[in-house]
This record gives C-alpha cells, structure tokens and sequence, in this order.
C-alpha cells in the first residue's frame, strides 16, 4: 500500500514545476477510503501537507458526496482551511473506479511558487492581499477540463506557466496512484479495498494506542518563547496523557496576529501530531487510524486556530515550532527519547528581482538526540529537501557563494546540536531584488536539554558595497540594493546533556573537522 | 562478438560466492566457489584452474574473458577505499554531506544520514567560478590549488575528486586543476566531476566523483593484478569489464570510471533474464536473482530491463530510498534488499521473526557451513526443511553441518518464540518470501507495472530454493529455472553486448533548437564512444542510439526521448523531437500539457555490437513425457511452508539429479531437483517440464487458490 503512495510522490515531483515542489519534494500524497480517511500517505510528504490533507478529504466529500462523484472528475481547492493551511498549496482529488463503483481517493498537494497578492510572505493584513482563492470546485468533470477555472488561474497569477503545468502534475500523481492501486488489486485478486481498509486502520489505531498506554498518564505542561512578526509570542501546550488518548491543548497561546503568520487549526493539529508521532508510535504507518488516539484543540480565533479572513501565508514560521513544543511536554514523560529544540522553523526565503523568483529551503540543525548529536542543516520537523545551488543558479541571476556549515552553531553539550549554515548571495549583474523572509530563532534560539547548551540563533544582514553590515529582521520583505551581498545563518540545534561529559574522540572528531561548538557563538 | 570466437570464460565475483562459467568446445562448464575477499583475484585464479584442469582447455584456448565484480560495491559498503580528497568551490566544501538536508524516515529522529566517502578536513576549497552557463566569475586562482597540495600529501590521500559548482557546462576549470594534482602529486588518481557524471545537480554529481575516486586506486590494483595474474598463465586474450548499465567495457575504461562496474552482477542476471524472456516467448517478466548476500527483482517488458541514470549504493537504512550515497551512471534499474542464504534471522522486540539485511557472508557464513558462524540464516533455514540437495551445495566441495543449522535456529529464534527449530525454520523462510514479494510489489508499483502475470524467473544460487513459494505469494503462475541457474549472472555476461554510453549537459529550448550545436555535441560524444567501443568491438557492425532527456519548461525531472542522428538531418528535428516527446510523456504520465514550452536538458549517445533477434524456442509440447519410475532417485524430507492443512509438516519427496531429465520430461511436485550449485524447489500442487534449452519450468496450477492475509 505504502509503495503506491510513494508512486504518487514520485511521478507528482518528476512532473511537478515549480522549484520549491520538484528539487524540495514539497509535496504529499495519499490514498483515502470512500469515506474520506487517509490510508497511507507517500513517505516523501511532509508532515504539514500529509496530515492536514488527512483532514481535507473530508471536506471535499462533504461539498460533493460519493454519489455524485464521476470517472475522470478531479477536484481542486486552495483554501487555507480545506487544504493545508495557506492559498499557495493547491489540494487535488480523484476518484479511483472499479466497476461503476468508487473504491478509493487519492488526494495530492503541492506548494505552488505564487498565487499573486503580495507573494508567499508574511506581510498581509487579511487572506484577500495574500491572493487568489479557489473554493473546492472541478477542475476536471467526467474527464472534460474546466477551462474557466483554468483561465482564472492563469490570469490571477504571476508566473501562469508554471502554476498550470503544476496542476496537471498533481493531477498526474494522483492518476499514477489509482494506476498503481489498480494494478496492486489485479495482483491480490480484489475489487476493492473492502475489509482491508478497516483492517489497516484498526490495527494501526492498536498499535498507537498501545505505545501511549506504556507512558505515565497525567498532565504535562510546557511553554516556549519564539520571534513572532515583530514582537515575541508565547505558546502553551497542556499535554494529557490517557490510556488510550493523548490531548493536546493550546489554550493560553497567543493571540490572532495582524500579520500573515496565523495558523489555520488543519495546519496546527498537522504538526502537533507530528511532535507526538515522531518519539511515540514512529514505527505505526502514519493513517487516519494512528492519528485518531491525538486529540489537538486550539481556541477559535487565537494564533493556532485562525478563523477566516485571517492572513496565513506564512504559517508554518509558526507551526513548524509546534512539534517542539510538544515535545517539551513529551520530555517530562519519556526524557530518554526526546531530542533538544533544533532550528524547526525550514528557512524558505522567496527572492525576487525583474524577472525571476525563486523560493529555496535551506535548514539549521536539529537539536541532539538520546545518545546521538543532532543532525546538521536537516529539515526538521519539515520533510522537505534543499534546492541544489546549481539549479537555483540556473533559474535566476542569483550567485550563491556561500553554502556551507556554520562551524561552532551547534549547542555544546555531551550530545552536540546540529550545525547551522551560511548563506551569501549578489546578483550577478548587481541589480537590487527582494527577500521574503519568515525566519524564526533569531531572538529565541533552540534550547538544550539536560544541561546542554542552546545552538546558535540565526542571523540575517546585508553587506553593502561599501563594506559595512545592515541587520535584517527575521520576517518580512526587504529590497537588498544594488551591487550588496545578503548572508543568511541558520540557527543551531540545542545540545544535550553537560558539556564536560562529552567524550574525547567525538571533541577530537569535531576539532579535526573544524566545526567544534565553542560557546556562545560570536558575532 | 563476431570477430572473437566461440571459447570464452565469464567470472562473477559476488559478495558471498565467485561464480565462473566457460564456454569450450561447445560445452558449458560452470564452478562456484567462495569469495576471497582478502585478495579476490586469489579466488578467481584458482576457479580457473579447477575449469582448466575440468575441461582440459588451455589458457591459450581462450578468446575472451569476461569479468564482473562487486568489489568496488564491497569497498564503497565498508568503506575500504582510498583515502580520498575532494577539491571543490570555496564557499561549497560542505555539499557531500549536507546533501538533500533531509530526513528520509520522517518518523524516526534518530537516523543518521550517510557518512561522506571524504571526511570534511579533506574537502579543500579552490578559488574559482562559473556561472550556470559556464561563463567564468571568478577565475582559477591557481596558488588556491597550489595551497592544497601539503595537505593532500600529508594526509596520505592517494587518490582525489575534484567537484567544480557548473563544471558540467565547463569542465576547462575541472581540467587545469587535475593538470596541477597530477603534476604535483603524480602517484595519486584523479577523477573530475565533469568527466565522470556531466550533469547538472552539484551532490549527486560530486557524489558519484568522489565514489569514482574512492574506489578507483583499488580497483586499478586489483584489475592489474588479475591481469598479471592471468598472463602468468598464459593467457593472451582479451577482457571486457562488465558495466551496471548491462554493457561491455574495456579494461582501460574501467580503470578511469570504477564506479561503473558497481553493480555489475546483478546487471548481468537481468541480461540473462531477457535473453531467457526472447527465448520462452514471455513479454513480461520478473527476473529474481537470489545470491548469499541479497536478492535482486527486476522487470523486464519486451525483452528489455529497465534502465535508468540514477543509483543508490550503501543504502544503510534497511535498503530504504534516500538512505544511500548517490551514483549517476547507467544502470538497469533494479530493486535488491538484504535477502540471501546468508541474511541472518533474529526476533525483534514485538516477537516478530526478522531477516536481514545482515549477512553472514563468507566468513564465517551461515552456522551450517561450520565455519564458526552461530547466528542463524536463511541458508540454515532451508536446510532444516529439506530444501536444499545436500550433495551437490556449492559443487560439492563443502559438507553442510545438520546439528550446527539446528542449533542455531533454536538459540536465535526458536526458543525465543517457543517453537521447534523446524517451525522457526518456516518462519524464517516465509518471512524472507513475504520480504522479497512486498520488494517486488512496491518495485512495480513504482513503475506504475504489475506483478501477477508474469513469468518469474529464477537464478544465483538461492533462487530456485525460493523460487516457487515466492511466485505462490506474488500468485504468479508459471517460474523459469535456467540451465546452469547457481552461476546466471555469469552467464548473462556471456550474453551481453558490447555497449557503452556517453552523456552531456547542453541546455535548449525546443522552440530555439540549435541543430548546428546538437550535430556537433553528438559527433563528439560518438568519437568518446568509439574509443572506448572499437577495442572491445573490433570489426562488429555497431548501432548507435541517442536520447534527448527532456521535460516541459520548469519541470525538475527528465524522461529519455530517444532519436537517431539521421533526425537531425531532416528539415525539422525539432519537430521530430518534439512529437516524440508528447507521445513518452503522454505514456508515462497520462495527458500531455497543451502548448507548454519544452526543454532539452542533456544527451546521452550509446554505441553497442549489433544484437541478433534471439527466435523464440518453443514448447516441448511434442516431447512430453511422464514416467512413473524416477531412476536413482533418492527421497528426502521436504517440510511444507505454504499455509495450509499440512503446514509444517515434513512430506516425503524425490530428490533427483537434474542432469539425468531428459528434455519434455514432466514430474510432479513435490520434487527436489538438484545440480551441482543449487536446488530446484518444486512443490506439492504444481508440476515442472525440461524444455527444449534444458530450462525448468515450473507451473503453480494451486496458485489462483491461495488465500493472503
């Protein structure tokens, strides 16, 4: 079952268009029962596309239920709070027939470069700057495609070429998936996916249930200070844990901010779940059975559950920190298990110039693990993967001359966090462009755990012609001048455990490398 | 292979076992012996002189040897290669081992990612770039190289990748500063990135550099080495060097590009397996190599393996994606997981029996060899359940110890379970069956292919052992057993053509093609190609075929489009490319985009011996014969596995030689049928025909019937 997901994944990122979705693998895919809940998900999909598209099947039944559905229809919606959780992920469905009769759902969704507005940031006031909306709606019907939906599209967005070819790549995913299913049921000799649904749902819903029920029931709380837009935010999680449940509760978190960082609840209860599946249950296939024993509640209306118009471009500066801090709670249970904080937050500046935008991702490092340093620059708790340099270079004017690790940006400990990088970037022709920034663990780096130290908070600044450095904040758009060098540091991940108890071999291994953690790092 | 005769001897050196096979006088004569792994020629030598002294052909006689080897996939695994250093951009000495920055088990924190084949204090920065169009930025700051050399030479380094960001569009950069290693540094290998892998994406390409450099001293001391040792026995023939992408190189171009023999076995089964497919009349087939270490699956559709530019060595992850170090060469692409009689069981920690991907290898081997070996594996498993004809395991030359098999399976799974070591034995070989059918499925789901109406065929020494229960799970229907099936690989390489493949980066628009510029990259390509081809080729008529790799502007992923180089010549070869391309992408993804712009991103020209249509043998429909009487059959016990009323129980069953069967000869299963390297399984509900090449085959009639979970 898992290799026809993987399927989808693969043919979505071969046929996919955009940089971000066919370098990065920023993209999910999964196969759904006829009653909407998710089966199996692509293991190239990450966490906040996988498990709130989990929810999003739902949706689309809802707005057209199984009856109606038709061979060849496929459906499409941006929608912040029916797909996963800002305008620039593009959710697509198919059906899968056997028969006259719907046997499945495939659902794929990919992060499509603009959708107009003010462009994939932070620095809208409400969902109508951040561009165009598309309500679930057909694209294809019975196999006829919806050329006015089409037209829409192209007219609303900055580079039509590219959003186009990126929605006949899902719809290829999806339709890879049902070719694959189909095939996999001919081999099993089934015409549908009849008791088989149940029974993967069922015993991965057991098998969750009996990791929660080896912890310590009770309630655990935590709280964790990041950048926020301009001014620091304060999260809360109250974790508890039952026999058969855990609930996580956000109540007390921030408020609704002004600015496009608010998190629609699908995107919230996506990396929540993660903090927990990721040291609890890690080994269960990650389906709507696995997720049920997590409960995720957020008060309507704050930060982590945003309501309409809210801006929510850029959402997941927010709630990729979640898993950590869930993970904070999960600490005072199973300490043996958890990591330190890492760097979280993927670091996905969006530069644009006359003619071109890109959007790359470039990770810090994750905190360390039991027994284990963390990793350096690794996408965590995001599942995406970088962008070669080569390519970035060969689709704009950008020159990155800087791409490597930031020596001593891991936090000290016994277990050492992971290393940060540096980044430099001109034009090549020393014209100006702009950076979208939505970076966090500036003023709040990854902190350690068991006394090891924090990683390194990132930095952004400017190197001007004439030598001299401007610092940048961490979110929002800024014009890098004529002729001046941007340098981006991603963050550290926390150490682990005493410094001093850190074995001799793995300091010399460090020193020989060049990369050995050396206190607070310098500026 | 018109020019060189008919005498001609394939070596296969695999991780467990070397397999060898001559062709003399008209007969086939086959040895498999251990790996040596501390000096591999050792045991080639001696395999040798056993098929000389057998044969009683002479080194003289022979008219061309062919050689594979996972000896540079073995160096790679261990990491037993060079110390190697890498020169690369400054700014980007980091890029082997940030590589994707990503996690490919997203819920597991604790993975590593895999460790570089060049440690960070050997990755030296150069002065110096290009930009994506190969147009210099910076210029080479030679005192940058210059400044390199110490610590090269201090470290021991004896062998060096250079990995230039953009070299693919500009390798002049690449070239000085090879001139520079080797002029200061002249007893040490260099590899640069733009010779070995032309293609943009700076990881992959510095990944499959520095693994050309890793395993390049190495390689080059053992090939001279064999070569030495070869003429010091007189032989005067030449050798081609089999390839992963299926073809025949020469000893020089093995020596520049190592990293193409990795995988050179598995690629030679496939061959086999697709000669065998022309000639059974089969057009779907699933080829299933099982050797001591691993176990290979590959589809073969019209005679055809797949092949693709992108490979996986070392994946550390329980074989998963993303958990290896990238190679981009030709390669048949194949799915291989650690299931081979050596693949060690054990009971995890929810009472699971699990096999593999450990292996016991060689040395000590499985516990039954009697080497010291105290874990129990596959091999013990099929011992224990009267799989394996005893007599003939491994020619002969090694006695299977019963009581240390047995033993092994009730410490290691047994007793942990409760179970007799004959039922852990069950367990243990359903769950390596159950392995490689979930490998399989997924392998053809990702090529959007089935599984269940294919012909399965079977080779390497533990196939025909599992063979049948395999395509039982899999509920295929009919299993081939080649002639000689303990040695296929080798015998594929006796099979396979002369070929090889040159690629270019040269990005072009469709819309602005530049025919002038094409003809020019492809005449060059064709003029690398014939060097490497014309000495192993000699006066073979050759066939060229060329593939654009394009895609629809902006996409990331190519699909080979293939052309011949008269298109170029006619008045719109774009248009030809063009349509060509519609028709691959509208096969492979389902619709084409309308009016989208399309471009081109390299080029790829191959140059190979002209291979004969193989005729299709026929049925022995005419010859089949059932006799009731099985001379000088001897019975053994034969323990069911299948699920089932008589599940683990031991049922009586001939054991015949497969040399006394004569062609159109039909037994019923259940029957063991031995020969000197392997045993065929065939069992109870099914029956098994000799056809006309000696081939076995066997059909599953129960297999519509069987119930999975």
């Amino acid at each position: 079952m898992l290799a026809i997901v993987e399927e989808q994944a693969q043919t979505l990122m071969r046929t996919a268009f955009s940089t971000v979705v066919r370098e990065a693998g920023d993209l999910s895919a999964g196969l759904f029962t006829p009653r909407g809940e998710m089966l199996a998900q692509a293991v190239t999909g990450t966490p906040g596309h996988v498990n709130a598209m989990a929810a999003a099947v739902g949706q689309f039944l809802q707005v057209r239920p199984l009856p109606q559905w038709r061979a060849g229809d496929v459906m499409l919606t941006n929608d912040p709070w029916h797909g996963t959780g800002h305008l620039n992920d593009f959710t697509v469905v198919t059906p899968v027939f056997v028969e006259q009769r719907c046997i499945a759902l495939f659902a794929s969704t990919s992060h499509i470069a603009d959708v107009g507005g003010r462009g994939f940031g932070p620095d809208a006031n409400d969902l109508f700057e951040e561009g165009l909306q598309i309500p679930i709606s057909m694209l294809f019907d019975a196999g006829q495609l919806n050329d006015t939906l089409m037209a829409i599209v192209r007219a609303n967005v900055r580079d039509p070429v590219v959003a186009e070819g990126d929605l006949y790549s899902l719809c290829a995913c999806n339709d890879a998936g049902a070719k694959a299913l189909l095939h996999l049921l001919q081999d099993f000799g089934l015409k549908s996916l009849a008791g088989i649904d149940e029974h993967i749902l069922a015993t991965s819903a057991r098998a969750m249930q009996a990791q929660i029920a080896q912890l310590e029931a009770g309630v655990y709380t935590h709280q964790t200070v990041i950048d926020g837009y301009r001014n620091p935010l304060t999260l809360r999680c109250a974790m508890t844990i039952s026999a058969t449940q855990i609930q996580l509760d956000f109540a007390g978190s921030a408020g609704a901010s002004r600015f496009g960082i608010n998190v629609p609840l699908p995107y919230t209860q996506a990396y929540a779940s993660f903090g927990v599946r990721c040291v609890v249950g890690g080994d269960v296939p990650n389906n709507a059975g696995s997720l049920q024993p997590i409960e995720v509640l957020a008060p309507a209306g704050s930060l982590l559950a945003a309501i309409r118009p809210s801006a929510v471009s850029a959402r997941h500066a927010i709630g990729q920190m979640l898993p950590d801090l869930v993970l904070g709670c999960l600490a005072q249970v199973i300490p043996d298990r958890v990591p330190a904080e890492g760097a979280s937050c993927i670091w996905n500046p969006v530069f644009r110039g006359d003619d071109f935008v890109i959007n790359p991702i470039y990770n810090g490092g994750t905190g360390a693990r039991a027994g284990k340093d963390g990793l350096a620059t690794t996408a965590f708790p995001s599942g995406v993967r970088t962008t070669p340099t080569e390519i970035n270079e060969a689709t704009s004017p950008l020159v990155t001359w800087v791409k490597e690790y930031r020596p001593g940006s891991g936090g000290a400990g016994e277990f050492r966090g992971g290393l940060g990088q540096r980044l430099e970037f001109t034009h090549q022709a020393a014209k100006a462009f702009t950076v979208s920034k939505m970076f966090d663990r500036i003023d709040h780096p990854a902190a350690g755990r068991q006394g090891g130290e924090p990683g390194a908070p990132g930095r952004v600044f400017v190197i001007t012609p004439d030598g001299s450095r401007v610092t940048l904040k961490g979110k929002g758009v800024e014009t890098v001048a004529n002729g001046a060098r941007l340098v981006l540091e991603t963050p550290g991940g926390g150490g682990s455990g005493d410094p001093q108890a850190r074995l001799e071999s793995a300091r010399l291994r460090d020193a020989l490398a060049g990369i050995e953690s050396t206190g607070p790092a310098d500026v | 292979m018109t020019k060189v005769g008919e005498n001609r001897l394939a070596v296969d050196i695999g991780g467990t076992f070397t397999d060898l096979v001559l062709e003399w006088g008209g007969q086939r004569y086959c040895d498999k012996l251990l790996t040596t792994h501390q000096d591999p020629a050792l045991g080639v030598m001696q395999g040798i002189q056993q098929l000389l002294d057998t044969s009683g052909a002479r080194p003289a006689d022979i008219d061309l040897l062919l050689h594979g080897t996972t000896l540079a996939t073995n160096a790679l695994i261990e990491r037993r290669g060079a110390v190697t250093g890498l020169l690369t951009t400054a700014g980007h000495r980091d890029v082997l081992e940030m590589a994707s920055e990503n996690r490919f088990e997203q819920y597991d924190v604790n993975i590593d990612r895999p460790i570089p084949l060049v440690p960070r204090h050997l990755r030296l920065p150069v002065v110096e770039r290009l930009n994506a169009q190969g147009d210099v930025l910076v210029p080479l700051a030679e005192d940058s190289v210059a400044a390199c050399i110490p610590t090269l030479r201090d470290a021991g380094v004896t062998s060096v990748a250079i990995g230039l960001l953009h070299a693919y569009a500009n390798p002049a950069h690449e070239l000085r500063v090879a001139e520079m290693v080797h002029a200061a540094l002249p007893q040490v290998s260099v590899t640069t990135s733009s010779a070995v892998c032309p293609e943009i994406r700076e990881y992959e390409r510095f990944s499959t550099a520095c693994a050309n450099a890793y395993v390049k001293p190495l390689m080059a001391r053992y090939l001279r080495d064999l070569e030495h040792a070869l003429q010091g026995l007189g032989f005067g023939c030449p050798m081609l060097l089999m390839t992963s992408g299926g073809g025949l190189t020469t000893l020089a171009a093995a020596r520049e590009f190592p990293i193409r023999l990795v995988e050179s076995g598995p690629a030679g089964g496939a061959i086999l397996a697709a000669r065998l497919a022309a000639e059974h009349g089969s057009d779907a087939v699933l080829s299933f190599d099982m050797g001591g270490t691993t176990a290979k699956l590959c589809l073969i559709d019209e005679g055809q393996p797949l092949v693709s530019r992108a490979f996986e060595v070392d994946r550390s992850y329980r074989f998963k994606k993303g958990s290896g170090l990238p190679i981009r060469i030709p390669v048949v692409e194949m799915v291989e997981i650690g299931a081979g009689g050596g693949s060690i069981a054990a009971v995890d920690a929810l009472h699971r029996i699990q096999v593999g991907p450990r292996s016991a290898g060689s040395e000590p081997g499985p516990a039954c060899y009697g080497r010291g070996g105290e874990q129990a594996t596959v091999t013990d498993a099929d011992l224990a359940l009267g799989k394996i004809g005893e007599a003939e395991f491994a020619g002969g030359a090694m006695r299977l110890d019963h009581r240390a098999a047995l033993q092994a399976l009730a410490a290691q799974v047994g007793t942990p379970l409760a179970l007799e070591p004959t039922m852990a034995a069950v367990g243990i070989s359903e769950t390596v069956d159950e392995n490689m059918a979930a490998a399989s499925r997924a392998h053809a789901a990702e090529w959007g292919k089935g599984v269940s109406d294919r012909l399965l065929v079977a080779f390497g020494g533990a196939a025909p052992l599992h063979a049948a229960r395999l395509a039982q799970i899999l509920r295929i229907q009919q299993v081939l057993i080649p002639a000689n099936a303990g040695v296929g690989s080798a015998i594929g390489f006796l099979l396979a053509p002369v070929r090889y493949e040159v690629v270019r980066s040269r990005y072009m628009r469709l819309s602005e093609f530049d025919v002038a510029m094409v003809v020019e990259l492809i005449n060059e390509m064709r003029v690398e190609a014939h060097q490497v081809i014309d000495v192993a080729a000699g006066d073979a008529p050759l066939v060229e075929s060329c593939n654009a790799y394009m895609r629809y502007q902006g996409q990331g992923y190519e699909i080979a489009v293939s052309f011949s180089a008269s298109d170029l010549a006619t008045d719109s070869p774009h248009q030809i490319l063009g349509d060509a391309f519609a028709a691959a992408y509208a096969a492979l993804y389902g619709r084409v985009i309308p009016g989208q712009e399309v471009e081109i991103l390299s080029w790829t020209l191959a140059l190979g011996v002209e291979v004969a249509k193989v005729p299709a043998l026929g049925a022995p429909a005419q010859e089949l014969s059932e006799e009731s009487g099985l001379d000088g059959a001897s019975t053994q016990d034969l323990v069911v596995t299948m699920p089932g009323p008589q599940h683990g129980q031991a049922l009586p069953a001939p054991l015949v030689q497969r040399a006394t069967l004569a062609v159109g000869r039909l037994l019923h299963g259940p029957v063991l049928i031995a020969e000197p390297h392997t045993t065929t399984v065939v069992p109870m509900g099914s029956q098994v025909v000799v056809q006309r090449d000696g081939a076995l085959l066997i059909n599953l009639l129960d297999a519509g019937d069987i119930q999975h979970a």
